[in-house]
């Protein structure tokens, strides 16, 4: 019991540095997401370009390999990044390309009606984006943007592969001191602990957005 | 002159949906807008309110012009604040309603008048609620657009069109997406501002409710205006044939 109790207090610390990622990710890859996706149904055509060639770039490679590139490649460049922040950068621009396309396609969804009816109202579109559209937007990106955010969680663990202690490393490295694979069952009850919390709070998002329909 | 519109023309691609169009609406004028489908009547109606740019021709909102050409055809540009602030005079219903269905019946009045004119939130509570009144629909005021019926829908959305304060109303079809029992809930309202004198142009497919409540019915077929005269003019004696065998099949 006691072994049990002492891995499990090694994960967590290891889980903290997953924890941050998880937040920081979070926290700056949607806002991004939504300016892009903002900019890509925008009429400036090299930005759209831009975007385009962003979202192609991000989501047809994989994010291990874009870990690596900004932890391994950059140097070579003369940027010599911390692990934590070649991570922090890495997973922000991967799920802001994957943010972009889903608000996006939110956004077009929307009744061109709507759009009409604000217009015939006086509204500018600014006024039209944040008051009518986006908040319908936002519903129907529920979804999937809960689906990124369960996958991400669980895609922390790949910054184990750049030497960071992230809860899976440590899980790792308790499996091959000990010759025992209790470590790798307690990270992943405690990674389904993170899921099931995610997946509790865009429950709750999901509910409190179904008033309307 | 409330509206005036000069030889206007619009295509969608090859399709010449409007082809001069020359109309002028008077103030406390009701004009209904009748013709086949196709034959371009939504189409003018979006045309006067800016939802589509015309491609030639002149516009006029109260003596101001949304739309307007210089003497070598060449459209001359207006600021699209300026155009937003002129088609304010104008309050637009749509066919398909189009309420904001994430915000409540009340929400759906006080949007515009708060964002827009930003008039303080009391008086615009005050103001839906009045509007909500008129076109019976107080006891409405919190519930969501999927929570009520068709012709509720298009009674909110007249007030919410009525809350801008337009001086001209622009009706597009309004009871076409209604199931035939709720027709009359909303010609009614449409009648009682009738009384009222608010200047108003509909295309409507309820041939009697246009003979009724006009002062002026416009037949148009393929982006066309064939004919511009009183009800009985158009009902008992149009000059047109073709109007003559457009009404045979709608009465």
């Amino acid at each position: 019991m006691s072994y049990t109790l002492n891995v499990t207090g090694f994960l967590l610390k290891g889980c903290i540095i997953t924890l941050q990622l998880y937040a920081v990710t979070i926290v700056f890859s949607i806002p991004l997401g939504i300016i892009c996706a903002l900019a890509k149904i925008s009429r400036y055509k090299f930005l759209k370009a831009f975007l385009e060639f962003y979202t192609w770039l991000f989501r047809g490679t994989p994010l291990l390999l874009q870990l690596f590139f900004t932890y391994y490649g950059l140097p070579v460049f003369g940027i010599r990044l911390t692990q934590e922040q070649a991570a922090a950068i890495t997973f922000v621009l991967n799920y802001a390309a994957y943010f972009t396309e889903i608000f996006r396609a939110g956004i077009q969804s929307i009744d061109k009606g709507q759009y009409e009816a604000a217009k015939a109202l006086g509204m500018n579109y600014r006024q039209t984006m944040w008051r009518i559209i986006l908040p319908q937007a936002v519903k129907r990106v529920l979804p999937p943007t809960g689906n990124e955010a369960i996958t991400l969680i669980k895609d922390t663990a790949l910054v184990a592969t750049i030497g960071m202690g992230d809860m899976l490393r440590a899980a790792k490295e308790v499996v091959t001191r000990d010759f025992k694979i209790s470590a790798f069952i307690i990270a992943a009850v405690i990674y389904l602990l993170l899921t099931t919390v995610v997946v509790y709070v865009f429950k709750k998002l999901e509910e409190k957005y179904s008033v309307y329909d | 002159m409330m509206i005036k519109a000069e030889n206007i023309n619009k295509s969608f691609g090859k399709l010449h949906v409007l082809k001069n169009i020359n109309l002028e609406v008077q103030k406390g004028e009701v004009i209904s807008i009748i013709g086949p489908s196709g034959s371009g009547k939504s189409t003018l109606l979006r045309c006067l309110n800016y939802l589509e740019k015309i491609d030639s021709g002149r516009i006029e909102i109260e003596g101001e012009p949304i739309a307007a050409m210089d003497q070598q055809g060449q459209k001359i540009h207006i600021p699209e604040n300026q155009i937003r602030r002129i088609c304010r005079k104008l309050g637009m219903v749509f066919q398909s309603f189009n309420l904001f269905p994430h915000k409540t019946v009340l929400e759906n009045i006080i949007e515009a008048p708060i964002v827009v004119k930003k008039m303080p939130k009391e008086e615009a509570v005050a103001l839906a609620e009045e509007l909500l009144g008129k076109v019976g629909l107080a006891d409405k005021r919190d519930a969501y657009p999927s929570q009520i019926s068709g012709g509720q829908k298009q009674r909110v959305a007249i007030a919410r069109a009525l809350a801008m304060k337009p001086d001209i109303m622009l009706f597009d079809e309004p009871t076409s997406a209604l199931d035939p029992e709720l027709v009359g809930e909303v010609l009614s309202v449409i009648k009682a501002l009738a009384k009222e004198n608010m200047t108003m142009l509909i295309v409507t497919h309820e041939m009697a409710f246009a003979r009724e409540v006009s002062d002026r019915v416009v037949f148009m077929d393929s982006g066309e205006i064939i004919e511009e005269a009183t009800p009985e003019k158009i009902f008992k004696n149009p000059e047109h044939p073709r109007i003559r065998a457009f009404l045979d099949k709608m009465l």
